[in-house]
């Protein structure tokens, strides 16, 4: 598939009617046949013939009809071959009157404008409404709870924004066919356990929207998950999850945890240019070189965090941190109740993002102001009582309080991260800030036989020698 | 699609729970009743005399054998089930969140074998 690569946006007719149809096109596509497998093939092979054909034949004048035409054809080519081999995969449930709509649909297709232009109904003579709920079905069936997050995160990336196979498996570390073989499941899964093509209530929808946002923070971590190759290209893996919750957000607006969410990734990305150094070697925060980060995506993450900072006390009313539960008597009659996995997710982002901003605030790494990064984290631990908050809370502390308040910190924290390497690599850190060159060397050997990534290592082992010179 | 809900708790809740615990079950039963004829159809659903009365048998060397006990030995025992007929998973999933926190639930679809139709 050339044309749907993770490289640079393209801007030929192919590569704009995939960036603005894929996801809404493959919806309308599981409405009408109520097949994951089906649907997504039917339109990979029509946009495979539409880079063969169209930049011979000229683009046609409504691309998405086009498209939808041939994907058809595919299908239904498809649906005879199992006929005939008798063979009956189970179907994705959808609402009869929602796949009626989509029988229109694909006789009058949709045309190119993305919420602007579409078919006309009833009660919607726009068609914006009703494709952008297509498109948010979509959006949630791939991110089910009946998935495995990993699974979810997966499917999300190559059903909602088609996503090559190939590239979800560079990003979770596993080999192509791995991967095919985790997307057959999980469709198949998602017909067998009568997952449906649906909106949930109102009332269900804010714990739904939850793990839609965990799932695309899950695709974005994962392309910083230290990896053996090119840190560098592993970071740009973790761009389709910035997109998909642009993508969210558009359908969704108003929802504090995706805007929180973005900004986080959007200000964590920001940096990735400079997290690698001229050997390849991973550079850490404090000797990145801050001019090559993105300051345009920076200012854009900023500008997404403003108006949730502005909103703060009105969004997470204790502002201890934790969300209102089942406030039920007296007050917001008539609102719709905040569901609390959402709202407690949405400051977890929130938080974190805070932090990131810091960083990207400061114009050199002196300046950073620890303090309120420490505060941050203390928010943070307060509220997922994570030992690995604890852990970068110990850091920030150090900063501000010294060496001795930081380790102090990370006291009782091994019984609770018994494999991380990243507890005794901080701590040695911070034994050599206090003068305590022994057991600082002792940590690094700690760190040093629970490290599994040869990059670490190396920062490790380069970190051990320098002190280990000093004694 | 018809889903089975096999209901499994510790057998030690029940026994060693208050009244007002077996009336706050019965009570979750009662509105997983209700809602379920809002939303869905009962087709069948009973409880279950405890495991010491169950019976496993299996054929072992062409004979029938029996042993006394369920399938496996687990701190959590089916204890009852429901058979629905729900519109899809998430309607499934919210008629069981209804039925009492302290259970475990196992929603397994019903699926329809070919000769085999009711």
């Amino acid at each position: 598939m050339p044309v749907i690569g993770g490289g640079p946006p393209g801007t030929g007719p192919v590569e704009t009617a995939f960036r603005d149809q894929w996801g809404r096109l493959l919806a309308l596509l599981v409405a009408r046949y109520q097949r994951l497998d089906l649907a997504e093939d039917g339109l990979a092979d029509a946009f495979e013939a539409a880079a063969r054909t169209w930049p011979d034949d000229g683009a046609p004048a409504n691309p998405a009809a086009w498209l939808l035409t041939a994907a058809r054809r595919r299908i239904l080519d498809r649906l005879r071959a199992e006929a005939v081999a008798a063979r009956k995969e189970p179907l994705i449930v959808v609402e009869e009157s929602l796949r009626h709509q989509a029988l229109d649909d694909l006789a009058f297709p949709p045309d190119d404008r993305p919420a602007s232009g579409g078919a006309v109904h009833p009660g919607d003579p726009t068609g914006v409404g009703q494709l952008r709920d297509e498109r948010l079905r979509l959006v949630l069936l791939c991110a089910h709870p009946a998935l495995a997050p990993e699974a979810a995160a997966a499917l999300s990336l190559r059903l909602v924004l088609g996503v090559p196979t190939v590239e979800i498996a560079r990003l979770f570390l596993v080999p192509e066919a791995t991967m095919a073989a985790r997307l057959t499941r999980a469709k198949r899964r998602l017909a067998a356990v009568g997952a449906p093509f649906a909106l949930p209530g109102p009332d269900r929808l804010g714990a739904r929207i939850a793990v839609v946002a965990s799932v695309a923070y899950l695709a974005f971590t994962a392309g910083y998950a230290p990896g053996t190759g090119d840190e560098v290209v592993r970071a740009s893996l973790a761009e389709p999850a910035i997109r998909l919750a642009q993508v969210v957000r558009s359908l969704l607006p108003e929802r504090p945890v995706l805007d929180a969410l973005l900004a986080l990734m959007l200000l964590q990305h920001a940096r990735r240019l400079a997290r690698v150094g001229v050997d390849g070697g991973l550079v850490l925060l404090p000797d990145q070189d801050r001019s090559r980060w993105r300051h345009d995506e920076i200012a854009e993450g900023l500008a997404v965090l403003k108006p949730l900072l502005e909103r703060e006390s009105e969004l997470w009313p204790a502002s201890a941190g934790r969300p209102v539960r089942e406030s039920g008597s007296a007050g917001s009659a008539g609102s719709v109740v905040p569901d609390p996995a959402e709202a407690r997710l949405a400051r977890e982002y929130f938080l974190q993002a805070l932090v990131a901003a810091e960083h990207a605030a400061a114009p050199t790494a002196d300046a950073t102001r620890w303090d309120r990064i420490a505060s941050h984290y203390a928010a943070l631990e307060e509220l997922t009582g994570s030992p690995v908050v604890r852990l970068n809370r110990a850091v920030a502390v150090a900063e501000v309080d010294g060496p001795a308040a930081g380790l102090a910190l990370l006291d009782g924290l091994d019984e609770r991260l018994p494999r991380s390497h990243r507890l005794p690599a901080a701590r040695a850190e911070l034994l050599v800030r206090a003068d305590r060159t022994q057991a600082a060397l002792a940590e690094y050997d700690r760190a040093l036989a629970l490290c599994g990534n040869d990059r670490e290592r190396a920062h490790l082992e380069r970190r051990r020698a320098q002190v280990a010179a000093t004694t | 699609m018809k889903y089975l809900a096999l209901l499994a708790y510790e057998p030690t809740v029940w026994d060693e729970a208050s009244e007002e615990t077996r009336q706050a079950y019965h009570q979750a039963h009662l509105d997983f009743h209700k809602a379920v004829a809002e939303r869905a159809t009962l087709l069948a659903g009973e409880a279950l005399a405890d495991v010491d009365a169950a019976t496993t048998m299996r054929h072992v060397d062409g004979q029938v054998a029996l042993t006394d006990g369920p399938f496996a030995e687990t701190v959590e025992q089916i204890g009852g089930f429901y058979l629905v007929d729900a519109p899809d998973l998430d309607v499934m999933t919210d008629l069981c969140a209804l039925l009492p926190t302290a259970y475990a639930i196992e929603i397994r679809p019903v699926v329809t074998i070919e000769g085999f139709e009711s």
